[in-house]
């Protein structure tokens, strides 16, 4: 019955290295029947590996991190920007427009989390809430990792991709140059720009903001609701109302998209930093995972040989 | 264990949140934003957040006062910067486009387009200058007012010689400019650098 028993134990330890070895190594070995170990090279090999992995992602949190003071400041000096207009003319985002526009704020780099999946998943489901029957909705796509995603299924409808944003530190003109290309080539009764807006390091919250052509602003102030009492604002300029209203909304497109652009960009850097941050105490753990295999598999390599030794040389004797 | 885990880490969780607000600038009003987009888009997409709207980021703006208040609530924002920001003032002189418009509490609610000119903001004696480049003013009716522009200096920061060196450039430039485009250019060059003229003398 011992005997049973050490039989039992001497299984699972047969079966323990076998599991090991297919949950650790991706390559296949040529696997013997009998009790292996792993070879102590192989593990010591995925043990560099993982420490240089670490390293990296150690280093690209504290470069995100940097980046992300610089870029919070300006965000929240900017959030003022759009405030003025949202007072006159209201947050309309349950409008009923024909012709939509979807802009989709995305990075340009990877590893930065979930956020640009985010954006993407709002996206087209602001979409599917905005079809009808006569209606047509757009995207404008401004990053490559908006771009990958929405050119895999909705590649009929994106009018425009901008990408390489950040090359040149962000900055209002560069704005308000993409924003007059927008303008210029997209035909629009109503944008509506998905950002990541930055609230902490650690929560990102998809916003949509409105921004209504001036003949659909004309005609949602003179069907009251929520722009009802834009009538009683008096016009001062040399011209039209409607030119007035023309400037304006094109102005607080511009506004609007420097401030999503900028909490975009933040949101970008804080999500990069939670997820290098994960990522390298990840390679911790793992590396503590391995290193505990390494002196196993060290140790019983060791064990082996004396065993051997020692029955060797008792056969001898006896 | 695991209960008491999950526990420190939401408390962990929530107090890093609210260690983190002071970073933020803007405070998140009570009132829910636009009910009836949130119910359009959980017929539509039930199984997503809604995404929040900008008045979910934005404090209320209080309603129009019976009475004539004695100060005007000012915002002056730049892209960069909120120069100014709910700063109760008497009095701001405002560039529109159809000249300098004295705004005072109880002014009639308006829409001014800015042309590059001098703003001045009048609180009891002191009075503090701005060149602004463009941009738009909203008077409210309940005494607030928004001016938006996209660059502004104090009057005491402009540099005499460079405006003069700018002025001649650009007049240079209208005279030699052959396309519309350049024309245009070169105009908006002119009438930049003789309001930065007039505000420096006047």
């Amino acid at each position: 019955m011992a005997m049973a028993a050490l039989r039992r134990e001497g299984s699972r330890f047969a079966v323990n290295p076998n599991i090991l070895r297919s949950s650790i190594l991706p390559s296949e070995e040529p696997v013997s029947s009998g009790v292996r170990y792993i070879s102590t090279q192989i593990v010591r090999n995925r043990m560099k590996s993982v420490k240089n992995i670490q390293k990296i992602t150690k280093a690209m949190k504290m470069v995100a991190a940097s980046k992300l003071r610089a870029i919070q400041t300006r965000a929240e000096n900017s959030r003022g920007l759009w405030q003025p207009f949202t007072a006159l003319l209201g947050d309309t985002p349950s409008v009923d427009v024909k012709r939509n526009v979807i802009i989709t704020v995305s990075s340009d780099k990877g590893l930065c989390g979930g956020i640009n999946s985010t954006s993407v998943k709002i996206s087209r489901a602001l979409h599917k809430l905005n079809s009808g029957p006569e209606k047509e909705n757009k995207y404008v796509v401004l990053g490559e990792k908006a771009k990958a995603q929405l050119l895999r299924d909705s590649k009929e409808d994106i009018e425009l991709i901008m990408t390489e944003l950040q090359k040149n530190p962000l900055n209002y003109t560069q704005v308000s140059v993409i924003a007059d290309d927008i303008l210029k080539n997209v035909e629009f009764d109503a944008l509506r720009i998905i950002y990541n807006k930055f609230q902490s390091v650690v929560a990102f919250l998809p916003t949509v903001s409105t921004v209504l052509s001036p003949e659909v602003v004309e005609r949602e102030a003179e069907s009251s609701g929520k722009l009802g009492d834009l009538d009683s604002y008096e016009v001062e300029g040399a011209e039209t109302k409607a030119e007035v209203l023309q400037n304006l909304t094109e102005f607080q497109f511009s506004c609007v998209l420097f401030n999503a652009v900028l909490e975009n960009a933040t949101s970008e850097q804080g999500a990069r930093m939670s997820a290098m941050d994960s990522s390298s105490r990840n390679a911790g753990d793992m590396l503590d995972r391995l290193t505990l295999t390494y002196n196993r598999t060290r140790q019983a390599s060791i064990t082996t040989e004396l065993i051997e030794i020692i029955s060797g040389a008792s056969a001898l004797e006896g | 264990m695991l209960r008491h885990a999950s526990r420190c880490v939401t408390r962990a969780a929530t107090t890093t949140l609210r260690w983190r607000r002071p970073f933020s600038s803007d405070l998140q009003s009570e009132h829910v934003a636009d009910p009836n987009f949130i119910e359009a888009w959980k017929k539509v997409i039930p199984n997503v957040e809604p995404p929040k709207t900008p008045s979910a980021f934005m404090a209320t703006r209080p309603a129009t006062p019976s009475s004539i208040p004695t100060k005007l609530t000012v915002n002056f924002v730049l892209p960069y910067s909120s120069e100014l920001s709910g700063k109760e003032v008497d009095m701001v002189i405002i560039p529109a486009t159809t000249g300098q418009m004295g705004v005072l509490p109880g002014h009639v609610a308006t829409i001014a387009e800015l042309k590059p000119g001098v703003l001045s903001v009048h609180e009891g004696n002191d009075v503090t200058k701005y060149f602004v480049s463009g941009g738009f003013a909203f008077v409210h009716a309940n005494s607030f007012a928004d001016i938006i522009a996209i660059e502004a200096v104090p009057v005491d920061r402009i540099d005499p010689n460079l405006v003069q060196k700018g002025l001649t450039e650009f007049t240079q430039k209208l005279s030699t400019a052959s396309t519309d485009v350049e024309k245009a250019e070169a105009q908006i060059g002119v009438d930049v650098h003789s309001a930065l003229n007039a505000a420096l003398t006047g």
